[in-house]
């Protein structure tokens, strides 16, 4: 029995091990500093990077940072310190939901809110915003999720002495709760942009994809997730050895983003 | 039953209960109230767990206003001012009647900060620097503490921890100062210390202070109350004060069976 669960414990491993391996492998033989600084090459040119693409999955992803974090903080402290104990159970209840909603469903909701208005508008179409806009809807019930946790760890008793000394609610969450808190809060939104930058499918079709830099937010945007759903499944030699460096540093950013996170909070516990 | 009323003679009451109960929902934690708190003196508050004396002592700085079910009827006069009326803010309330809890609890900030953090909100326009040395001082902490007032109030031991929290109640000036079992998570060198400082706080503030421990109430306390509880035929527990009397009369003469058994440690 034992020996069984050891090898079941193994293989779990394997895919992890496995991925990691064979995009080391094939990505670290395509990479070199000029796949950060070059735009995408024409089919049958050598050389050539993605540097637009790291930048556009930067700027899509700061762009979700911006609308979730703030909205997100703000919606847990309401839960936490606020909204009544049943309200706060359904709010909560909302937030599992939307953690579960499929990204690509996200992505048409993006599509149908942002992407169609700015169509409407003659702004644009498919943009920068929208695949922020549908990263955010992502990024959102992580964050919530993560900052409740965290301000519910808050004791009791620090609340109590802080409104014992005769300081408002709002002195008290401000001044006294989400410090104690933010190591927390820091962590679970990085582990909220981590997860968003290796998304694809609400990018393909908010986004879109692009051959250039980005110049505006209301322009199709090249990002790494897509550049490597485009690339890797071309039939042209250099685009297909590309796809393998920008699946590396891909990799390399999710990962070294979610190890931070995590060792910033143990460090705290 | 009859509740012992006590009227101490000659002393201003400072805090005053009129017929207060305390409920949680419908549950009646604390029954029909009559006490008055004299001014600089120290009143202790004892009685088996469970019998609503921390309850009670939150009423008089309305910290239970944190706990959703909480409701209660009757009076609570700070002088002659009802705590629970309508027009009274209970951040104001808090701002004159201080706390210190049972387990240590500064803030997660500097020993410095913590002092300034009541100041601050309270909107002192004063030198800070001498406010909390001044505050520090009144609690006996000023030097083992004076060369470090920028490290983290959590590196202190439990017992300086303890009389950093008395610091920082003093330091937003109240008028009185509440004390939930101070020193129940104190070794008890920390809590002779803390029981000293009491005795030298009394001369400026009133103190009420809740303890389970019989001797730290002959100790520290000039008046006494006891309570006890009773449940009830559906199992509800409700506290109910016995006796209030000078702290002597109620170790040496007890009037109620109650408080003489309690007292001689028969029960609770």
């Amino acid at each position: 029995m034992t020996v069984l669960a050891f090898i079941c414990g193994i293989l779990a491993l394997v895919p992890l091990l496995a991925v990691l391996y064979y995009v080391i492998i094939r990505g670290f033989s395509s990479l070199n500093l000029n796949v950060f600084t070059e735009l995408p090459p024409t089919p049958f040119a050598k050389n050539g990077g993605f540097g637009n693409a790291v930048l556009g999955t930067l700027l899509m992803v700061s762009i979700g940072a911006i609308i979730s974090i703030p909205f997100g903080v703000l919606a847990a402290i309401y839960l936490t310190e606020f909204s009544s104990q049943k309200v706060a159970r359904w709010i909560r209840f909302a937030t599992n939901v939307l953690s579960g909603v499929p990204s690509i469903i996200a992505g048409v909701f993006a599509y149908g809110i942002v992407v169609l208005s700015l169509v409407k508008l003659n702004l644009g179409s498919y943009s920068a915003l929208g695949g922020g806009f549908a990263l955010a809807i992502l990024m959102l019930p992580i964050i919530v999720r993560t900052t409740d946790e965290a301000l519910q760890l808050v004791p009791q008793d620090l609340r109590q002495a802080s409104v014992g000394l005769g300081a408002t609610n709002f002195q008290t969450v401000t001044q006294v709760v989400l410090p104690a808190a933010l190591p927390a809060i820091v962590t679970g939104s990085t582990l909220a942009i981590a997860r968003a930058a290796g998304e694809t499918a609400p990018l393909i079709f908010t986004a879109l994809f692009s051959s250039f830099w980005p110049d505006s937010i209301l322009k199709p945007t090249a990002s790494l997730a897509v550049l490597v759903y485009n690339f890797a499944t071309s039939p042209y030699q250099s685009w297909q050895s590309l796809a393998w460096a920008a699946s590396l540093i891909l990799l390399l950013m999710v990962l070294t983003t979610s190890i931070i996170a995590r060792w910033v909070t143990r460090k705290k516990i | 039953m009859v509740t012992q009323i006590s009227t101490m003679n000659g002393t201003k009451s400072v805090l005053s209960t009129e017929n207060l109960n305390i409920y949680y929902g419908n549950f009646l934690a604390v029954q029909n109230v009559w006490l008055d708190i004299p001014k600089n003196q120290v009143t202790a508050f004892i009685g088996p767990s469970g019998c609503g004396k921390s309850t009670l002592l939150r009423c008089y700085n309305r910290l239970n206003d944190l706990i959703e079910s909480f409701r209660a009827e009757g009076k609570v006069y700070f002088y002659d001012q009802n705590l629970y009326a309508p027009n009274i803010d209970p951040v104001e309330v808090r701002r004159r009647i201080g706390m210190v809890f049972q387990r240590p609890n500064p803030f997660p900030k500097s020993i410095y900060e913590n002092i300034a953090f009541g100041a601050r909100i309270n909107g002192y326009r004063g030198d800070m620097n001498e406010l909390v040395e001044r505050s520090l001082r009144q609690a006996a902490l000023w030097d083992e503490v004076k060369d470090k007032l920028r490290q983290s109030g959590l590196s202190l031991s439990g017992g300086q921890q303890q009389r950093l929290c008395i610091a920082r109640a003093i330091a937003v000036q109240p008028e009185v100062i509440l004390m939930d079992e101070p020193c129940s998570a104190l070794d008890p060198i920390s809590t002779a210390r803390v029981e000293e400082l009491i005795h030298e706080l009394k001369e400026q503030y009133t103190i009420v202070i809740v303890t389970h421990n019989m001797q730290q109430a002959a100790r520290v306390s000039d008046q006494t109350a006891f309570f006890n509880v009773k449940t009830s035929e559906k199992g509800g527990r409700t506290g109910y004060l016995v006796e209030y009397e000078a702290t002597e009369l109620i170790f040496n003469h007890p009037q109620q069976e109650d408080t003489k058994a309690y007292i001689s440690g028969r029960f609770g």
